[in-house]
């Protein structure tokens, strides 16, 4: 597989979930909008954890942060933090079935909404509601969907 | 060893951010990588809205251009009997010695069609500091106080809606001038009061205005209409919610504005109109 190819499919299917992330939804399927940009990331740091590491999620992180209005760095944290266990344990998950690999998807989720409401709640204590955690649900749902599509992206 | 670099960056940004805006230049600089993916996202319904407006058949048009012309002529008269209210105000409080506020210039921005956090009532709007817009700028739309300028980016800013739960605005009762302060609930369309005395007279269908207390909203533009509440003898225990006068949900347009915060001093005669007549 050609190296520069690779990097443009990582650099734009980012910029496509960024592009999800902020999309338009009706009020209730908003609520479940998942974090794409980390799920992505995931699938990367996955498939070529050679070419895609704790960088990558840093400055997508980053970015990110500015992107949604957050405080600087929360995603950039909570990022770098979820690849940097995906990079420890690649070598099991790859073997794992799809099924526990969500397993593992959900708690990378779980571990970035955690660290998420606890920055929101130090910016202002906003009244978050039990809908908060529904992404995490979503986006474990989703990964069956982006393991897939990025597979074929990534084999194409 | 990675880990640890990118955690403790990660860390001090926002330490740094938590304490200071001192990381406002950086933010707007990265901002123009992510700006465009706002205005890609937002670009397949401004679109169909485009679409639909070039679809709109002609005759729908004309009926549309009647009708606004005729609003338009009677909000105009409304604005002469208005502009001679103004200029006896000014006199009466010259008589007062008081100093009276006026000069409000306004821009308007339209809402990009893109969805930041569900749990937060956040818009975007196309115009940025490239426009002059800054932080806490009162956000108007053509029926009340839609919110204000939480961040204002190059060539975006960041919108709070009042409904906002972390958002409050002071009010005061149009009918008697009861000041209170309205808090943002988290749902759409609801505001509550709950900084209200005992005794307070407060009758569900008050119109609530902005006290110009403050210093972020100009004072006399309607927020709120008193929801309908239980009448019980505690008023401080009743929750007591209002609805929101500005189409928060609705409006794609919306009108940033920019206040004159010094006082013009009226032993000088004003020279506003030449609308009104002495």
């Amino acid at each position: 597989m050609n190296n520069e190819h690779n990097c443009v499919r990582i650099f734009v299917s980012l910029i496509i979930a960024m592009c999800l992330r902020i999309a338009p939804l009706p009020e209730n399927l908003a609520l479940l909008n998942p974090d794409w940009v980390l799920l992505v990331l995931i699938y990367w740091s996955l498939a070529i954890p050679e070419r895609v590491g704790i960088g990558h999620a840093w400055f997508f992180g980053i970015l990110t942060d500015v992107l949604m209005g957050r405080l600087f760095g929360q995603y950039a944290l909570s990022y770098s933090l979820i690849i940097y266990l995906v990079l420890i344990w690649h070598r099991q998950l790859r073997q794992f079935p799809l099924t526990q690999q969500s397993a593992f998807v959900f708690g990378c989720l779980l571990i970035s909404q955690l660290l998420l409401f606890w920055f929101e709640n130090l910016k202002a204590p906003a009244q978050l509601h039990g809908t908060f955690w529904l992404p995490v649900l979503s986006g474990t749902a989703s990964w069956f969907i982006v393991y897939h599509v990025m597979r074929f992206v990534r084999r194409f | 060893m990675r880990l640890l670099i990118a955690i403790i960056a990660a860390v001090a940004l926002l330490i740094t951010e938590y304490r200071s805006e001192r990381l406002m230049p950086v933010r707007a600089t990265l901002s123009m990588l992510t700006d465009p993916l706002k205005y890609l996202v937002d670009l397949p319904i401004s679109l169909f809205e485009n679409v639909s407006t070039i679809l709109t058949s002609y005759n729908t048009l004309k009926t549309e251009n009647t009708e606004l012309r005729q609003e338009k002529l009677i909000n105009k008269t409304q604005l002469l009997k208005f502009e001679a209210l103004e200029k006896e105000n000014i006199r009466l409080r010259a008589l007062l010695e008081n100093s009276f506020k006026l000069g409000e210039q306004v821009l308007i921005a339209e809402l990009l069609s893109i969805n930041l956090a569900p749990y937060e009532h956040i818009m975007v709007v196309n115009k940025g500091t490239r426009f002059g817009v800054h932080q806490q700028q009162p956000v108007l739309d053509s029926n009340g106080v839609v919110g204000q300028v939480f961040r204002a980016l190059p060539f975006t800013s960041e919108i709070m809606l009042i409904t906002d739960p972390n958002h409050a605005i002071p009010v005061q009762v149009n009918r008697n001038g009861l000041l209170t302060i309205a808090v943002g609930s988290g749902i759409s369309n609801q505001l509550n009061l709950p900084y209200l005395p005992n005794n307070a007279d407060i009758q569900a269908g008050d119109l609530l205005i902005t006290s110009g207390l403050g210093g972020t909203f100009p004072a006399g533009y309607p927020v709120a209409v008193v929801d309908d509440f239980p009448q019980t003898s505690n008023k401080s225990i009743t929750h007591i919610t209002a609805t929101p006068k500005a189409m928060l949900d609705r409006n794609r347009e919306l009108l940033i504005v920019w206040t004159n915060n010094t006082p013009i001093p009226l032993t000088t005669p004003i020279i506003k109109t030449p609308a009104s007549h002495e």
